[in-house]
């Protein structure tokens, strides 16, 4: 009585693990390589919609969508350095009312403001009204000499400083210069609690400490 | 002498009587019946008509484990919480279609045509109002939902995934409630977004990007009301109605709890509904 065909399982070759219809040479089974096949090219059909869908929703991640625009808000004599003038700039002229924003502008006080090392003083203050918190519009007291946000109680100081509520960081600002003895605003910027100038950051992102290692800023800016 | 008749047309023609027990071809020669009114063609047609339809899909079957497949003892009106909110969800969805046939996702239109729909649509006031406060019915029916499954332990073995679809579907109509609210684009609405778009930016490492990723930019933009619209109605929706699917799925399989109150009988566990 013959021996049965003896087989090796971890054989490279198809043959030499007896599966039915194997060839000579052959290490890889017909059907496996079609499965192979309809993976990968069903894969790469997919990817091929997928990532530039993706790529699109996701674009103004990565895309600076705020160009600079310096906008005109008077003559250098309508601020002074004492207290602030509200002035309306449009953020997003494109979309009309809600496009628009209130800022308070004074001039630069070298007396009253804080010096930071290393580090220009702007020839204006433009203080931006959307509170550090979550963005609700804050508002100037000038009795107090205070900013205060009628959502959570946010209060800040005269130079933006908090000095209650919820806020994480100063109220933001915008670059100044004066061009033909008129005062124009460009560039939104964000300050920690030294007043020291960062990129622009979204509300409730801090500055300080370990918790600004959390809250990368953006990578256009 | 009288002419034979001309042949008249196969139409006009009386059909032969059908043979059978009363025709006057039948076994009793019992006179023939009357001719088959349009009532009798159009039941014997659309019963026709069904039955091509479900020989080809296998509806019967299907239904008929569906609809007719053993529920525990002890099942009660809380058990119809989930279908509520299926309901709910489709009414969503029906007024959702014809408010986009008014609605203009556009900064500066937005809230016109969200204020024509109301003033001046006809029954728009009402399509508006069902979608409006059926939005809040369908996250209350949710919770009742889901307070019952908790309560009556309906979410334990072998039901775990069940829960788990059933908190993404949560979290996903709590998104709808949130692109929702900005499409009215008044005052509350703007700021009830700019405020909730900030919160997600509060997330660490990944919230000011989801925040961007919202906004359509680091600012209230043009394109962000689209952006909402897009999420709103076609993007959360679709996903809803896929996990709707899994869920009942699952309920199907699985097949639903008795009450927790109900002691397990010795003999007669499942009753046979007659």
């Amino acid at each position: 009585m013959a021996d049965p065909p003896k087989f090796d399982k971890s054989s490279r070759y198809t043959e030499g693990r007896g599966l039915a219809g194997a060839f000579e040479g052959e290490t890889v089974t017909r059907r496996r390589l079609m499965e192979g096949t309809v993976l990968v090219t069903g894969g790469i059909a997919t990817m091929a919609f997928a990532l530039p869908g993706l790529g699109f929703a996701l674009g103004p991640i990565f895309e600076d969508t705020t160009p600079t625009r310096w906008q005109d808000v008077g003559r250098r004599d309508d601020f002074n350095d004492e207290t602030y003038v509200p002035r309306v700039i449009n953020l997003v002229p494109e979309i009309g009312d809600p496009g628009k924003t209130t800022i308070y502008v004074r001039r630069y006080n070298p007396k009253r403001d804080k010096r930071v090392k290393g580090q220009d003083p702007q020839p204006y203050v433009a203080i931006s009204t959307r509170c550090a918190h979550l963005g609700c519009p804050v508002r100037y007291i000038q009795a107090s000499q205070k900013f205060v946000c009628p959502c959570h109680g946010g209060v800040y100081g005269f130079e933006g400083q908090v000095e209650g509520g919820p806020p994480v960081r100063p109220l933001d600002r915008f670059y100044t210069r004066v061009r033909g003895g008129r005062v124009e605003i460009g560039d939104r910027f964000s300050l920690n609690s030294e007043l020291k100038r960062f990129s622009p950051r979204d509300p409730s992102n801090h500055l300080d400490g370990l918790w600004q290692y959390i809250y990368p800023s953006r990578p256009t800016t | 002498m009288k002419l034979p008749a001309p042949p008249r047309p196969k139409f006009l023609r009386r059909s032969p009587p059908r043979p059978g027990r009363n025709g006057p071809n039948g076994r009793d020669g019992a006179p023939a019946t009357a001719k088959p009114g349009v009532k009798d063609t159009a039941t014997e047609g659309a019963a026709s008509l069904v039955g091509w339809l479900d020989e080809r899909t296998g509806t019967t079957p299907f239904l008929r484990y569906f609809l007719y497949r053993k529920v525990p003892k002890g099942t009660n009106w809380y058990y119809t919480l989930g279908t509520a909110t299926l309901f709910a969800f489709l009414s969503q969805a029906v007024t959702g279609v014809f408010l986009a046939m008014y609605y203009e996702p556009d900064p500066t239109r937005a809230y016109e045509s969200a204020s024509r729909i109301t003033n001046e649509v006809f029954l728009g006031e009402f399509v508006r109002g069902m979608h409006k406060w059926g939005a809040t019915v369908m996250i209350i029916l949710i919770f009742l939902h889901m307070a019952r499954t908790f309560f009556f332990g309906a979410y334990k073995y072998p039901r775990e995934l069940n829960w788990i679809i059933g908190v993404v579907l949560l979290v996903l109509t709590l998104a709808m409630g949130l692109t929702g609210y900005l499409l009215p684009f008044d005052q509350r609405s703007f700021w009830a977004t700019v405020v909730a778009v900030n919160i997600n930016a509060s997330g660490p490492v990944v919230g000011p990007y989801l925040a961007d990723f919202l906004r359509a930019g680091a600012e209230f933009g043009p394109t962000t009301i689209s952006r909402f619209y897009a999420l709103h109605m076609l993007a959360i929706p679709g996903l809803i109605i896929a996990l709707i699917g899994a869920h009942l799925y699952l309920v199907v399989k699985l097949g639903t709890t008795a009450p927790p109150w109900l002691k397990a009988e010795k003999k007669d566990l499942l009753r046979e509904e007659v």
